[in-house]
This record gives C-alpha cells, structure tokens and sequence, in this order.
C-alpha cells in the first residue's frame, strides 16, 4: 500500500474543500481550512519517510542510523505554526464579521454587503 | 449563487483539481524511497557537526535557523494583527459597559470545586512540563515551538479553574505581548551575536558542548529558550484578546 499516505493528503484537502464551500457558518468554515492544511502535513511527511528508517533523534541510537529525512520534518515544523496564526487571524476577522454584519453564516456576509 | 449552483460549480472544480492532483501525486518518489540529498547529509554530518542529538531541531535552529527567525516573525506578527483588529472595537463598548457588574467577577463563585481541586495542581505540572519539552529540545523530541504551547496552556487552565485573571496589571494575560516581543527579540540578538563573534548572522558561535548534555548544540538550546518565551507569549495574547472579546459581549448582552 505505498500509494496511501499520498491518498489520505488527497482526500483530506478534497474533503476540507467541500467543507469550506458548504460551510454554513465562519468558524465552521475556518476549522475546513486547518483540515485542507493538515493534509499538507501529511504529504510532507510521506515524503520524507524511508523504509525501515528511524525518527531523526540520535538521543538512544548510533549516529549514523538510517533515519527518515529531519528537513521536511522541520518544514513541517513550520507549517503547523503558519496553520495556527492564519487560523487565529481568521478567527479574529470571524469575530469582527459578527459585530459588524450580525451573522457569521457566510452566505448572509455576502448578501448583506450586495 | 445558489447553494446547489455552487456545489455544481464545485463539481466540476473538484474533478479537475483532481485529476491534476492525481497526477502530480504519481510523480512523486514511492512511499519509504525519499532520494532527498540533503537529508541524507545532515544524517551523516549533523549530529557530529552539531554535538545535538535532535536533528529536527538542528535543522530548524541551525542550518534552516534564518528560516525560523522568518518563521518566529509570522507569528508575532500574527498575533500583534490579531490584537490590533480586536482591540479596534473594544473602545467603542467599554465606555457604555463599565457601569455594570463585570461576569469576570462572578466566575470565581461559578467555577466546581472539583474542576479546581483538578485544574490548580495540573497547572504545576504543566509548567514543568512546558519548561523540560523548552530545554531538552536539542536532545529529545521537542522545543521552544512545543514547549511554549504547553506552558501558554497554563494561564488557560488557571483561568478555567476560575482563578482572577482579570486584573491585568498582575495577571499572566498582561504580559503576553511582552513576552512575545522578549522572545522574538532574543532570538535576534543571538543571530546578531554571531556577527560581534565575527562570524556570519545565526552561526552557531557558543561552544558545542558535549553531545547528549543538557546545553549541548550551542545556540540552538538558547534559540529554542527564545522562541519557547516567544511563543507562550504570542499565544497567551491571542487567548487573552479573545477572551476578552467574550467577556464584553456577554456582558453587552445579558
């Protein structure tokens, strides 16, 4: 099954997409967003795994083990902190959207500022 | 649009995306056969170079440690955004508000004694947990990023507890954006101290140390302290600007 960890990115984006497009409500909405990002984590991970290969700590293993690769580990690293801020971001812009239009169903937003 | 117009138009998206995704994905080496070069490099070399047994975090702090610096800033930069939009409005309501019996003061009855006795002694822990994840992070799995998000969970827990938070001169939720300028400005300064040591910004110029020791890796246990400050911070200001947002709303509203 060497195709899977790449279906499963696969289907989370697809799958976050749809919630973002029927989504009823912004923070509903914005939570789509994290799932469609987390399959970026997952894709990133796949492809840095090895066969066999240990994680990237040398704290109880020789140096030199076979480890599977430490960049797109610490690429990883970086994209979970970009998800949190753009989550916080957008969840702040949610809460505005609420004061000032008095909804957060995505479809009211739109109608209300035709 | 219409919601049915919108999920044909999403229809016929979809399959296109998917069609190219599918694509692109088959292009891809196999699962477990990663040719990367520079992987297999920093295998070789890192830990001998480095003298820190967490490799991601040699990467992260090291070699890829102009790349954090970047990284550390999207999220003071974040979290500064986040509390100017908010804290945009707050003047408008608080005039009208202040007269009236604030909820925060009400909380500290409303709170269980059971989720107390649990949340206060947690908190202890937490912080412990939260400082061991900071230090150990160029040993063993961990680091500033991770350990700052446990310890920014302790004024969290404290609040849930019912504890008063909300004299913000002394309460933890004050200090949040200084902690987060601390942070990311400390991390700056040990790139800088790599320029006084006559070396290039962000080079490891503190002595190696032994490898598996608690301050082994030179600066990258010092970066991880620095961005664990950074993110306790950043994170304990966004949970403070939302929860304020909260406490002004309900107490508009009831």
């Amino acid at each position: 099954m060497s195709f899977l960890p790449f279906a499963v990115a696969a289907w989370l984006f697809l799958v976050g997409l749809y919630g973002i497009v029927t989504s009823r409500h912004l923070v509903h909405m914005i939570i789509c967003l994290g799932v469609v990002q987390s399959s970026t984590y997952v894709l990133l991970l796949a492809v840095g795994y090895r066969s066999h290969a240990k994680a990237p700590i040398f704290a109880d293993i020789p140096v030199g083990t076979q480890v599977v690769d430490p960049v797109v580990q610490a690429l990883t690293l970086t994209d979970v902190v970009v998800e949190a801020t753009v989550t916080a971001l957008l969840l702040a812009l949610a809460v505005q959207a609420r004061k000032r239009f008095g909804t957060v169903d995505p479809d009211e937003l739109g109608a209300l500022r035709g | 649009m219409t919601r049915r117009a919108r999920l044909a138009v999403f229809a016929v998206g979809v399959v296109g995306f998917g069609f190219v995704l599918v694509w692109g994905l088959t292009g891809l080496p196999d699962f477990g056969d990663y040719p990367g070069p520079y992987g297999i490099q920093l295998q070789k070399v890192g830990v001998e170079q480095r003298k820190a047994t967490n490799l991601v975090s040699s990467t992260t702090f090291d070699y890829r440690g102009f790349d954090t610096m970047g990284e550390e800033f999207i999220l003071f930069a974040a979290a500064t955004g986040l509390a100017v939009l908010l804290r945009a409005q707050r003047g408008e309501r608080e005039d009208e508000e202040e007269a009236e019996d604030h909820p925060a003061d009400r909380r500290g009855q409303d709170t269980s004694d059971a989720l107390r006795v649990v949340a206060i002694p947690a908190a202890g822990a937490l912080i412990v947990l939260g400082l061991y994840v900071v230090a150990h992070g160029a040993l063993t799995p961990g680091g500033g990023f991770q350990g700052g998000i446990v310890l920014a969970a302790v004024p969290i827990l404290v609040y849930l507890a019912g504890q008063a938070l909300f004299a913000r001169k002394l309460s933890p939720m004050g200090v949040g954006d200084v902690l987060e300028a601390v942070g990311a400005a400390a991390f700056v300064c040990i790139g800088v101290g790599g320029l006084i040591a006559g070396v290039a910004f962000l080079y490891n110029f503190v002595p190696l140390g032994t490898q598996g020791s608690l301050l082994s890796g030179g600066t990258i246990p010092l970066l991880n302290v620095a961005v664990g400050v950074e993110v306790a911070g950043a994170v304990t200001l966004v949970f403070s600007e939302f929860l304020d947002q909260r406490l002004l709303r309900s107490g508009g509203r009831r």
